[in-house]
């Protein structure tokens, strides 16, 4: 069966140019000095070196890290109970549900954002609830508060759908098994649904993490114009500085840094499925 | 009983609470689209003037053009090629399907801020004045990497043999192709499809990198007007969010429309 095979050969030809080759150009920007000519480079580590040892851009790898974590964080924490919630609903309702937390994740993820700079304002609508308590106002906007709140708003959906789908291809009869072996409902969650439902928190955890990372309209956005993230960081190297060797740099040391946390994820992932089935 | 009921409750509440953090700012940016003033926070009454704003400027009615055609474009695009490479795939080396399906992942799996650099410095590199050309392939560069993973699993379930008997009984590869294999894939195609499109209408990162010469999408638009007060974007996005709504609900309803028909045939 050779005859379908010729219909690859201009996509491989496209994938060479428009994927390989810019991801190359990557690679060689981030380890040759800047004002090189095209044809003469000279290799350096300098601009790693830059990154690392510069503070301020330790400080914003450090913040970045730690606002994709909370991020991380709280859509497990509030995404498994959501999830958990559908899973127990009717038929009927799961489907609905669905479609309901799908729905918001069509419409453009900046008209999303945008969204919640007249909620969080001083003399916004949160303040203005919050003022009927007596509390406030508070500032919110231009805060870390604000940029986990946009990034939990954005990306929460897809932690939902991930750990939803592993609580449904449970076998029920599991924990009707469970009961009658005597365990309690805390036991047999557990022991049970919690375990087989972990493939679906590990790659939800990826689904939500890296997008966390790397976002850059979400600071600026919500955090304001001083609020940095190593995304801010590239884009400015990239549409403001200039230097697109340091930038490539930064950008790769991000990509290494993900692909290794979602290459780990994946064994962890594969691990655990293979374990619940025993 | 009561523990079950109380439980349910919980349930209940737990996702009313969901549907309002999910939607309330959606609500809010409507609402707020037919405000009188230009407070994001103060309703003063209806109006239509951000909508008759929005309409008479140029930069706004560009972005929802340029952004509807790229979208059209990339999608027929990368679903007509992201379908006739898979197709090819599923009849080739494994190692082949290898590397294809690798360097796939590389837009797929990094973050778009790389994916959208890459394709800037290769651009620039290339001399190619970025504009609407170069924003439009890189458009159908990133959807369809997803048409093939959308189109690839129902490949894997076709069975073999109906090509042969095709083939056997003197159909050409072409006809084989057109009248036995895309029919029984037709449902992984048309899926792929709408996430290209949904991919290419709402794509930020890669379009901001890859513009120029004043083409902007409706992203880059709201990007970069929102850093001051304008109340059209919040006009911009109620038509945002009701394209979408309106897209959605076609693809959710054709089907059981055609369903129904079918049934009535029967």
């Amino acid at each position: 069966m050779k005859q379908f095979r010729s219909m690859t050969y201009p996509y491989v030809a496209w994938i060479t140019v428009m994927i390989v080759v810019p991801m190359l150009l990557i690679v060689l920007y981030a380890f040759t000095q800047s004002g090189n000519d095209v044809l003469t480079f000279r290799f350096t580590f300098d601009n790693f070196v830059r990154f690392v040892t510069d503070k301020i851009f330790r400080a914003v790898l450090w913040r970045s890290l730690y606002i994709a974590f909370f991020t991380t964080l709280i859509c497990v924490l509030l995404g498994y109970p959501i999830a958990y919630a559908i899973a127990h609903l009717s038929e009927h309702g799961e489907t609905v549900m669905i479609l309901l937390i799908t729905m918001p994740t069509w419409v453009n993820m900046l008209v999303r954002t945008y969204a919640w700079l007249g909620i969080l304002k001083d003399d916004g609508v949160l303040n203005a609830f919050l003022g009927l308590f007596g509390i406030g106002p508070v500032t919110m906007l231009h805060t870390s508060f604000a940029v986990i709140l946009g990034m939990v708003y954005n990306f929460i959906p897809f932690m939902i759908l991930q750990i939803h789908t592993s609580l449904n291809k449970m076998d029920k009869n599991l924990l009707n098994a469970a009961a009658d072996l005597g365990a309690n409902n805390v036991q047999s969650f557990l022991r049970v649904t919690l375990p087989l439902s972990l493939p679906g928190v590990v790659s939800g955890i990826t689904l939500v993490f890296l997008p966390a990372v790397s976002s850059f309209f979400i600071p600026k956005l919500l955090g304001g114009g001083q609020y940095v993230l190593v995304g801010n960081v590239i884009e400015s190297q990239f549409l403001t500085s200039g230097d697109w060797n340091f930038g490539s740099a930064i950008s790769m040391i991000m990509a290494v840094i993900i692909m290794l946390s979602m290459y780990f994820t994946r064994k962890i992932d594969v691990s655990v499925a293979s374990g619940g089935k025993e | 009983m009561d523990e079950k009921k109380s439980r349910r409750i919980g349930g209940k509440i737990i996702l009313a609470l969901t549907l309002l953090f999910f939607y309330f700012p959606i609500f809010y940016i409507i609402v707020f689209s037919f405000n009188d003033s230009r407070s994001l926070t103060k309703f003063s009454g209806f109006s239509l003037r951000w909508y008759e704003k929005m309409f008479s400027d140029s930069a706004m009615t560009e972005a929802i053009l340029y952004t509807v055609l790229i979208a059209v474009i990339a999608t027929l695009v990368s679903t007509v090629v992201g379908t006739i490479t898979a197709i090819g795939l599923s009849r080739s080396s494994k190692v082949l399907t290898a590397i294809v399906e690798r360097v796939n992942d590389l837009p797929v799996m990094n973050p778009d801020i790389v994916t959208a650099i890459s394709l800037l410095m290769f651009f620039s590199v290339l001399a190619v004045k970025k504009g609407f050309l170069t924003m439009l392939l890189a458009h159908i560069m990133f959807c369809i990497p997803y048409v093939m993973l959308s189109v690839t699993p129902k490949l894997r379930s076709l069975d073999p043999n109906l090509i042969e008997a095709a083939l056997d009984l003197g159909a050409t590869p072409f006809q084989a192709l057109t009248r036995v294999i895309v029919p029984q894939i037709r449902p992984g195609i048309v899926s792929g499809a709408l996430i290209a499109f949904t991919m290419s209408f709402d794509d930020f990162v890669i379009s901001y990198f890859t513009t120029g010469n004043g083409v902007n999408n409706i992203s880059i638009l709201v990007y970069t007007m929102s850093k001051r007060v304008n109340p059209s974007i919040n006009a911009l996005s109620t038509i945002v969010i009701l394209l979408i709504t309106v897209a959605l609900g076609i693809v959710n309803i054709v089907p059981i429309i055609r369903e129904k028909k079918e049934k009535k045939k029967q």
